[in-house]
C-alpha cells in the first residue's frame, strides 16, 4: 500500500496530479482510491488530495502519520500536512510560497522562507523544487504540479516512473497543452 | 466489465443508470450534485438516438419530488437527487409520498454533509427515514454506494414505496477503481393508470399508515439477510457496531491496531435490521457504536437491550464515548478504540511545533459582480439605518471582512423574508434581501409575493449572475439551457418581477458603481417592496478583455483599495504601495471607483 498526500491552494491543479497518479497506478493493474478538497474552499483555499494506491485501503482518506510521501506545491502547505507524513517520510516541496488572500488586510507578512526552514529541521526526506524559477522557465504557473510530480517520481517515492508521467501527459492532454508540459515534467526531474 | 475510476456520486449514477432509470430529477446541492451531472453525462441512447434517460434540474427540490413521483407513478423508475437540506423542502411531497407508495422504483438520493464541511445543519437523513418511515441506505464506499443504488431500486419496486439513498460527502466525493459492468435494465413503463390510490384522503391514510407499519416490520426480517448489513465474529466480548464511512475508517483503525473484535455493519439503519444485531448483542457485554451526525444505530441497539432484557452497554455518542457532532476520521476513532480496548496507540511522530499557519478563508473571486454589489449598497446606505438579509449561495461570502455586507443568513429564499419579518419591528430601518437568480427562483419568488401583497417596505436586490455558481454551474431557469443541454427560453426576472406587482425596478450593472449606487438611493426611498437586478455574468463564463495596472507614481500607498474591497486581485507591492496580481485580476474595474488618486488605469487591451 503506498499513501500519497498532494497539497496545494485552490488553482495550483493539485486535482489534475492525483487524477494523474491514479491512472498511471490503474494501468499497472493496482486499487486506487482518492479523496479531494472541493467546492467552495476551492476558492483560494487550502487544496488537499488523498491517493491511496494498493489493497487494504478502506477509508477514502490518509490517516496521521501514514502518508509515504507528501507533494506540497506551496510551502506553507507542506507545513500543514506533515502530520500525516509517516516518521522518516518524504515531502517534495515547492520553494512557492502563496500569500492568503487576506494578508493584504493583515499587518503581518507571510513568508514562505520559514516554512521551508520549519521543513529542513525534521527528521524527514525533504526535496525542494525551486518552483517559481522552474514556472518562468516554462513559461506558466499551471504546470507546477507536472514539475513537481516530475521530481517525485526522479527521487523514486511514488511507484512511478517519469516516462510513466510522460505516457499519460502524451496521451491524455490536449496537444497545445503538451510540450510545455513535458518541459515542466524534464526540468522538475532534473531539479532531483 | 470495464475498470473505471470513479467518484461515489458517478458510481451512483451509474448504478441508477444500471437499473434502469428512465427519469431523473433534483437540484443542486454539495456533496449531491454530481450524481445528476453524472446521469447527463453517461446517459444512454436509445435506438432512435435521443437520450433514454429524462434529467431536469427543477426549480427547487420539492418541485423535483413531485416531478419525480408522478413518473414513478406512471411506472418509470426514478431517482430525485439533493442535499439533506434540500430533503426539508421536499418535505411534504415526501410525507405524503410515504402513504401513497409509487409504482415505479423511486430512490430519492439525499447527501448528508457530516463536518458540516459545505451546509447549514447536520441533520440526518436517516432520522428522516425513521420520521417519513422510509427505507434509507447507508453505503460505506463508492464501490457500495453503486450496489446499494441498484438494489435501492429493486426493494422500493418491490415494496412500491420510495426509498432513500442518503451517502456522505466522503462517500460522494471519494474516488474508485471498480469493474463497471455493462448493461441496463430495460422495461416498458406501464403508464399512468387510474386509481383511487393516488389521491391522499383521511380514509385511505389511515389504512396507508397501517400497511407501512405491518411493512416496515417485515423488511427488518428481510434486511437482517441483506448484503450490505453484515456481523463478523471476532475475539472478545466488547464489539463494535458502525454504519457508512465510519464503518471504513473502523475497519482501517482496525487494520492498523490489529486488532480482530466483533464487529456489525448497518446498511440500512431503517428499517433497523434487529434479527442481524440480536446476533451480536447475545456474544457482547459492551457494543461500542461509531457512526456520524444522530445516534441512530445507537438508539435501534439500546431499544433492542432494553426490548429483549439483555445485559449489554451501549456505548457511543449519548454516553460522551464518541463525540456528538463533526465528522469521524480514522484518527478520532483510533483514539476511542483506546480507551473502550485500554491499549495504548502506537507512539506517532513528534515535531516540532510548526510556525503560524496563513489562514485561507475563501472569498469572493477577483472580479465578482457580486463585491460590486455589496460594495454599491454599503455605500449608498452609509449612514443610514439598515439591514441586509443574505441567502445561500456565492455571495453569502459577503459577509467576509472588509464587505460585511452578510447581516443574516438562515435557509434557501429566507432573505426576502425574514428582511420583511425585520422590517415589521423595525419600521425606520432600510431591509435589503441580496438572491442569486437560482435562488430566487427556487423559494424567493413566493416570498417575494408575500412582500408585495402584505405591503412590505423593503427592497430586494437580485444578484443576477446568469447562473448557479456556488454549486458549479448548472442551468436554472435563468440561463436559457436545461440539464440535458437544450436551448429553453430564459424566464425573465423582471417580468416576472412586474407580474407579481413590483412597480420600482432598476436593472443594473453593478461594476458601473455610480449608476448602482444611485439605483440603491433611489429603491431605498420607495414605498413598499422596490427592487433592484444587479446583472454582471460570473466571471467563470467569460474571459477578461483588458487588463488594469496600478500607476505606482500616482499610488500614495493610502491602501484604501485594500481596505475597502477585499479583491485577491489586489496586492502589497513589498512596500505601502499596491499592484495588481494580474494572474487573477479580472478587470471588473471596481478599484477604479475606488483609488483617490486615480492611480489604477487600463494597462492594455487583452
Amino acid at each position: 500500500m503506498k499513501n500519497i498526500l498532494l497539497c496545494g491552494v485552490g488553482g495550483q491543479g493539485t486535482v489534475l496530479a492525483s487524477k494523474i497518479l491514479a491512472r498511471s497506478a490503474m494501468e499497472r493493474g493496482e486499487l486506487v482510491h482518492t479523496a479531494e478538497t472541493i467546492g467552495m474552499a476551492q476558492r483560494g483555499g487550502s487544496v488537499v488530495s488523498h491517493v491511496r494506491i494498493g489493497e487494504g485501503c478502506y477509508s477514502p482518506l490518509i490517516s496521521r502519520g501514514q502518508a509515504d510521501v507528501v507533494l506540497a506545491f506551496e510551502a506553507a502547505e507542506a507545513v500543514r500536512n506533515l502530520p500525516y507524513l509517516k516518521e522518516g517520510g518524504t515531502v517534495i516541496v515547492s520553494t512557492t510560497a502563496v500569500k492568503p488572500v487576506t494578508d493584504a488586510l493583515s499587518k503581518t507578512d507571510y513568508d514562505g522562507q520559514v516554512m521551508l526552514d520549519y521543513l529542513a529541521r525534521q527528521n524527514v526526506r525533504l526535496i525542494v523544487v525551486d518552483g517559481d524559477a522552474l514556472v518562468e522557465k516554462c513559461g506558466s504557473a499551471k504546470v507546477l504540479n507536472i514539475a513537481l510530480l516530475g521530481a517525485a517520481a526522479r527521487a523514486d517515492v511514488i511507484g512511478m516512473t517519469v516516462e510513466d508521467i510522460r505516457h499519460i501527459i502524451e496521451t491524455t492532454l490536449a496537444p497545445k497543452f503538451q510540450a510545455m508540459n513535458l518541459k515542466a515534467l524534464e526540468l522538475g526531474a532534473a531539479s532531483v | 466489465m470495464k475498470t473505471r475510476f470513479v467518484m461515489g456520486n458517478e458510481a451512483i449514477a451509474l448504478g441508477a443508470i444500471a437499473a434502469g432509470v428512465q427519469v431523473v430529477t433534483g437540484y443542486p446541492g454539495t456533496p449531491s450534485t454530481e450524481v445528476l451531472e453524472n446521469v447527463v453525462k453517461h446517459n444512454p441512447k436509445k435506438e432512435d438516438g435521443t437520450d433514454a434517460i429524462y434529467v431536469e434540474w427543477s426549480v427547487n427540490e420539492k418541485t423535483a419530488m413531485e416531478v419525480g413521483a408522478g413518473a414513478a407513478y406512471a411506472g418509470a423508475r426514478v431517482m430525485v437527487t439533493m442535499k439533506q437540506v434540500g430533503l426539508n423542502v421536499a418535505s411534504d411531497p415526501l410525507m405524503s409520498l410515504a402513504y401513497v407508495g409509487v409504482k415505479g422504483g423511486m430512490v430519492i438520493l439525499v447527501a448528508d454533509d457530516p463536518g458540516p464541511i459545505s451546509s447549514q445543519t447536520e441533520q440526518d437523513t436517516r432520522t428522516f427515514a425513521m420520521f417519513s418511515k422510509l427505507p434509507v441506505f447507508d453505503p460505506a464506499s463508492p464501490e457500495e454506494a453503486y450496489q446499494m443504488t441498484k438494489d435501492a431500486f429493486e426493494l422500493s419496486e418491490k415494496y412500491r414505496t420510495p426509498v432513500l439513498l442518503r451517502p456522505t460527502t466522503r462517500v460522494c466525493h471519494g474516488y474508485a477503481s471498480m469493474e463497471i459492468p455493462e448493461g441496463r435494465y430495460e422495461y416498458t413503463p406501464e403508464g399512468f393508470v387510474k386509481d383511487p390510490k393516488w389521491v391522499i384522503f383521511p380514509r385511505l391514510s389511515y389504512a396507508a399508515h397501517k400497511r407501512i407499519e405491518e411493512q416496515n416490520r417485515t423488511m427488518t426480517a428481510e434486511l437482517s439477510a441483506y448484503a450490505g448489513n453484515t456481523y463478523k465474529k471476532g475475539s472478545g466480548r466488547k464489539a463494535i457496531a458502525a454504519g457508512g464511512v465510519s464503518y471504513a475508517y473502523t475497519m482501517e483503525a482496525l487494520a492498523l491496531l490489529g486488532i480482530d473484535i466483533p464487529l456489525l455493519k448497518i446498511g440500512t439503519p431503517f428499517p433497523f435490521p434487529n434479527e442481524l444485531a440480536e446476533e451480536l448483542l447475545n456474544e457482547a457485554d459492551e457494543v461500542l457504536v461509531l457512526e456520524e451526525l444522530d445516534p441512530v444505530i445507537e438508539r435501534a441497539l439500546v431499544h433492542l437491550v432494553g426490548k429483549k432484557h439483555l445485559p449489554v452497554d451501549i456505548r457511543g455518542k449519548e454516553d460522551g464515548t464518541a463525540p456528538s457532532a463533526g465528522e469521524n476520521s480514522v484518527d478520532g476513532i483510533l483514539s476511542i478504540l483506546a480507551s473502550y480496548l485500554g491499549i495504548d496507540l502506537p507512539a506517532g511522530c513528534v515535531r516540532e511545533e510548526t510556525p503560524a499557519l496563513p489562514v485561507r478563508p475563501p472569498v469572493l473571486c477577483a472580479g465578482c459582480p457580486h463585491r460590486a454589489s455589496f460594495y454599491a449598497v454599503k455605500q449608498a446606505m452609509k449612514g443610514r439605518k439598515a439591514v441586509f438579509c443574505g441567502d445561500i449561495g456565492c455571495y453569502t461570502l459577503g459577509n467576509a471582512m472588509p464587505l460585511d455586507m452578510t447581516d443574516t443568513c438562515l435557509c434557501m429564499g429566507a432573505g426576502i423574508t425574514v428582511a420583511q419579518g425585520i422590517g415589521r419591528v423595525e419600521p425606520d430601518t432600510v431591509c435589503f434581501s441580496f438572491t442569486g437568480d437560482s435562488t430566487f427562483y427556487h423559494t424567493g419568488l413566493p416570498n417575494l409575493v408575500n412582500a408585495v401583497y402584505n405591503d412590505a417596505h423593503m427592497v430586494a436586490m437580485i444578484l443576477d449572475n446568469s447562473t448557479t455558481a456556488m454549486t458549479g454551474h448548472q442551468p436554472n431557469p435563468n440561463t436559457g439551457k436545461t440539464a440535458m443541454g437544450e436551448v429553453a427560453e430564459k424566464i425573465d426576472i423582471e417580468g416576472a418581477l412586474r407580474g407579481i406587482g413590483i412597480t420600482h425596478i432598476a436593472t443594473v450593472d453593478p461594476l458601473d458603481l455610480e449608476a448602482a449606487i444611485a439605483a440603491v438611493w433611489s429603491a431605498a426611498d420607495q414605498p413598499g417592496a422596490s427592487a433592484i437586478i444587479f446583472r454582471s455574468p460570473c466571471i467563470a463564463l467569460f474571459r477578461p478583455t483588458k487588463m488594469y495596472h496600478v500607476d505606482s507614481d500616482a499610488c500614495i500607498g493610502c491602501r484604501k483599495c485594500l481596505r475597502e474591497l477585499g479583491c485577491p486581485g489586489l496586492v502589497k507591492d513589498g512596500g505601502k504601495k499596491v499592484k495588481i496580481d494580474t494572474s487573477l485580476c479580472y478587470s471588473c474595474g471596481l478599484c477604479t471607483y475606488v483609488c483617490p488618486t486615480g492611480a489604477i488605469r487600463v494597462k492594455e487591451d487583452k
